[in-house]
Formats: structure tokens, sequence, C-alpha cells
């Protein structure tokens, strides 16, 4: 099957989604990541690779860290890097999605990195590329709709990987609002790729999405029987701005059943480590006792974030 | 040409002290450029008894190829764990060839402080230079054919030995 984002030789030319991604592919980019972690430890915080090309932020939705760590990650290869507000701009004029990517090119973009909150538009973009014979111009997922998250979702190996070393004997627990989780998705297919022993989908049934046993996970509906024995642990942030009434009585109730304290923590292996994408709810999804704790790698996982995106974008610029 | 025609690199790195010696300096500390130029840098120290660790440099985030060849497969970490500001650098290769990885060694080094110098100490220069780069200390001038090339490897038990390949 054509893989739109890898080129004629089985090379990464875009990232759209870790769905699909060869084991090889994704060890690669954390290989690279863990040589640019240096780099931030430096005199001067920048290697030369993307000297002179243009990075396009395009956030059709808002955030805050992801184009943060983008937009450093780019200029510590040295690229030139341009934050567009699109959904102030020229969408809110009616310009087309495409007709802004058509613009951009016209300015002579070099890569887009999109955040939008329809699933598959990065997709649409890396597709119109082709059809417009500009293959070398690159498309970086930065979050669509529920689909994908890649770049979290390799962050989050990377994170992984650098304290437990190997993925094969690791029990996982993805917990939350999994059916609004992009970074969901992509961390469980990430972690089936990379061979992870066991990934446990943790959720009330109203969070789950359909058939999600299918991607390989296994369904704890009970918090305590979810994270009981595992290593690493995955908290999502309730997504409230997503949530239409019928889902959920409330999020006390919701905090009450789901939410990480350090009682249900202590029934996890003694080593495990607690992650969070970010932004939290504190009192919510995580107590703060965990949030502050010794388990928790939740500013690691800031950090690692920008090594990954650099070998991210210096991987799909060189191919 | 068959292998015993290539010369010890185990007896060209002790020659290669030997020339770096009575030019070292107190501030003198040797970088090794991935992979044969840290594994001579490393029978540099001990034969030299620096007690400064060698820097470790990889130039595949310099390489002045990226827009044609993209980023190098297999990269290894760049370590500096002394601070190059002020030192007496010797930049260590195995092989010098067009000098474009000197090149890129120089940049990514400057990324770290401003040394007092850098020179350059090689086990063998086969020429065909493309910038103004020449070695300060080498131990072996040799001719090559433009689909051959010198690869410095390290067997089971570490020690150095040159393998001639010829690409097709």
């Amino acid at each position: 099957m054509h893989n739109p984002q890898l080129n004629a030789h089985g090379e990464l030319t875009h990232l759209l989604s870790i769905d699909g991604l060869p084991r090889e592919v994704l060890t690669h980019i954390l290989d690279t990541a863990s040589n640019f972690l240096e780099v931030s430890d430096r005199d001067v915080k920048k290697v030369p690779l993307l000297r002179g090309k243009s990075v396009f932020n395009l956030f059709f939705e808002n955030s805050t860290r992801t184009r943060t760590t983008f937009e450093i990650a780019a200029k510590r290869l040295s690229a030139d890097v341009i934050n567009l507000d699109v959904s102030r701009s020229s969408t809110a004029k009616g310009e087309t999605l495409l007709d802004t990517i058509d613009n951009l090119v016209a300015m002579h973009a070099d890569m887009f990195v999109v955040r939008h909150a329809a699933s598959g538009a990065p997709y649409l973009i890396a597709d119109h590329l082709r059809r417009v014979g500009r293959d070398d111009v690159h498309v970086v997922n930065a979050g669509d709709g529920r689909h994908a998250h890649p770049t979290q979702g390799l962050l989050d190996m990377y994170t992984i990987r650098h304290y437990k070393k190997d993925f094969t004997n690791l029990t996982v627990a993805v917990v939350g609002d999994i059916l609004h989780s992009r970074v969901a998705r992509s961390d469980i297919h990430a972690l089936t790729t990379l061979g992870a022993a066991e990934v446990r989908a943790v959720a009330p049934k109203t969070l789950l999405p359909t058939a999600v046993e299918k991607m390989g996970v296994r369904v704890c509906l009970n918090l305590a029987e979810g994270i009981k024995d595992c290593d690493v642990i995955i908290m999502l942030r309730l997504q409230n701005e997503r949530m239409n009434g019928t889902l959920l009585p409330s999020a006390g109730e919701y905090s009450r059943c789901y939410g990480l304290t350090p009682e249900i923590l202590a029934l996890a292996k003694p080593d495990a480590i607690v992650m969070h994408p970010g932004p939290m709810n504190r009192g919510v999804e995580i107590d703060s006792e965990v949030a502050d704790g010794p388990q928790a790698v939740i500013l690691p996982q800031v950090t690692f974030g920008i090594a990954v995106r650099m070998a991210v974008m210096s991987i799909v610029a060189g191919n | 040409m068959p292998l015993t025609d290539l010369p010890d690199a185990e007896a060209q790195c002790a020659e290669l002290a030997e020339l770096i010696r009575p030019k070292l300096s107190p501030d003198t500390a040797l970088v090794g450029i991935h992979s044969g130029g840290v594994w001579i840098a490393r029978r540099l120290r001990e034969l030299l008894g620096l007690s400064d660790e060698i820097g470790l440099i990889d130039v595949s985030f310099y390489r002045d190829d990226f827009g044609e060849k993209g980023l190098h497969p297999q990269i290894k970490p760049t370590s500096i764990p002394f601070d190059v500001e002020g030192r007496a650098l010797i930049l260590v290769d195995d092989v010098l060839y067009t000098g474009r990885t000197t090149r890129a060694a120089i940049n990514e080094l400057f990324d770290y402080g401003r040394p007092a110098s850098i020179q350059l100490a090689v086990l063998a220069d086969r020429g065909g230079r493309e910038l103004p780069i020449c070695a300060e200390f080498c131990t072996w001038q040799v001719d090559l054919d433009a689909d051959e090339e010198l690869v410095l490897e390290a067997d089971a038990s570490a020690h150095l030995q040159w393998r001639l390949a010829r690409h097709a």
C-alpha cells in the first residue's frame, strides 16, 4: 500500500501519523533525537542543518507548548520560522486551506508544521503538494483533530526509552479521555510498533473509541485494575472543551473514579514513571502530589520534545 | 593492492604521537572525528599522557552535502568534555581527503567557544583537496584512485588496521 509519508526509497518525507510507519523509521528518529539533545547544552544552541530554509508554523487550532517547541526546534536547526495565526487571518476571510498553502509555497516555504481541528488536514496538504509537483516541500503534523499527534507520540516514546531502555517487557497504561485524544492514538500505535508487552486503555466506556481493542490494547474500565503493576502511566487531559454533556456526569465524578492519586499510583511498579502531554488539569485527572512527585517525568518530556522535533524536521527535510 | 602492502596503523599512531609531542602545550586538548579519528585520539591521549578527556565530534549536522544527501543515517553523539575557550585543539582524523569533513568539524568546534588554535593530525593524507586545508601532523602520504577508499577498522581486540575498499 502506498504510504504518503514515505518516498520511493521508503524514506520519511512527511510526518503525518505513526500508524503505518515501520519500527526502523521510529527507532531512527529516536536515535537521531538523542544526538540533538546535546545541542541545547552548547554555548551556541544551534546547528546549521536547515540554514536558509523557511519553516511555516500553521496553527489552525490553539497551542502554546507544541507551537513553541516546534519554533525552538526549527531555530536550533538554523531555519527561519514564520508563525501564522491562521485562525485569525485569511481563513477567517474565507480563503480555503489549499489556497493558503499555494500562497505560502509561492513565498518559498520549505516546510509546514500543521495543526488543524479536522482529522486528515495534513494529509490533504501533503497530497496537494504531490499533485502540484512540489514534493520538495515537507509537512509535519502537529496534531489533527482526534486523529494523530505523531511528534508527541515520538517524544513520549523517547521519554519511555530514556527511563526504561527497552520496550519489550513494558506494561503501559494510557489513562483518560482516549476518545478525543490524538495523543493516545499516536502513543498506542507507537507502543505496539515498538513492541511493548502490554498496552492498556484505561477509561470509562463513554471515553473509549468504538473497537479500540483492534488497536492492540487491553481495555480496563477500572483505574486500579489498569494501573496495577504498570511500568509506565500516560495520563491524558480531560478535554472539557470537547465534552458534550452526556459523556460524563461531572469533572468531580471523573476525578473520583479516574484521577491519579498517590494511593492509586502505589499499585503500579515502584519504579513506574508518570507522563502527561500537558496542559494538566491538576486535581482532575492528576493529583498535584503525583504531578510534582518523584515518579513524574512531565518536564523531561518537554525537553525531549525539542530534540525529537529537531530530529523529525532534519530527517524529512533531508529526504 | 593486497593487505600486506598497507602500513601498520598502530605503528602510525605511535609515530603521530612523536610528531605531536614536541609541539604540546599545557593547553593542548584532542578532539577525534567519529569513528576512526576517535580511536586514534584515544591512542594519542594515552601515548602523550594527557590528563583531559578527548572530545568526540560527529560532523553530520555541519556537512555541506545535506542538501544532496540528507541526514547521515548513523549519527554518533558529539561530546566536548572541556571548555574549548582559549584551548590549543588538535583535531584528529584517520584520512584527510577533500577537507570538507575538517571544515565541518572546525565550524562545529566554534559553536562551543573560541579556541586559541586548531591543528589537524591525520594518519593518512590521500591528496584531492577541495578546500584550503592541510594537516600539521601526518604520517603517510598516499596516492589512491578516485574509486578507492581507505577504511580504518578496529578488530575484536580493538587493534587498528587499514583496509582498502573499492567502489563501483
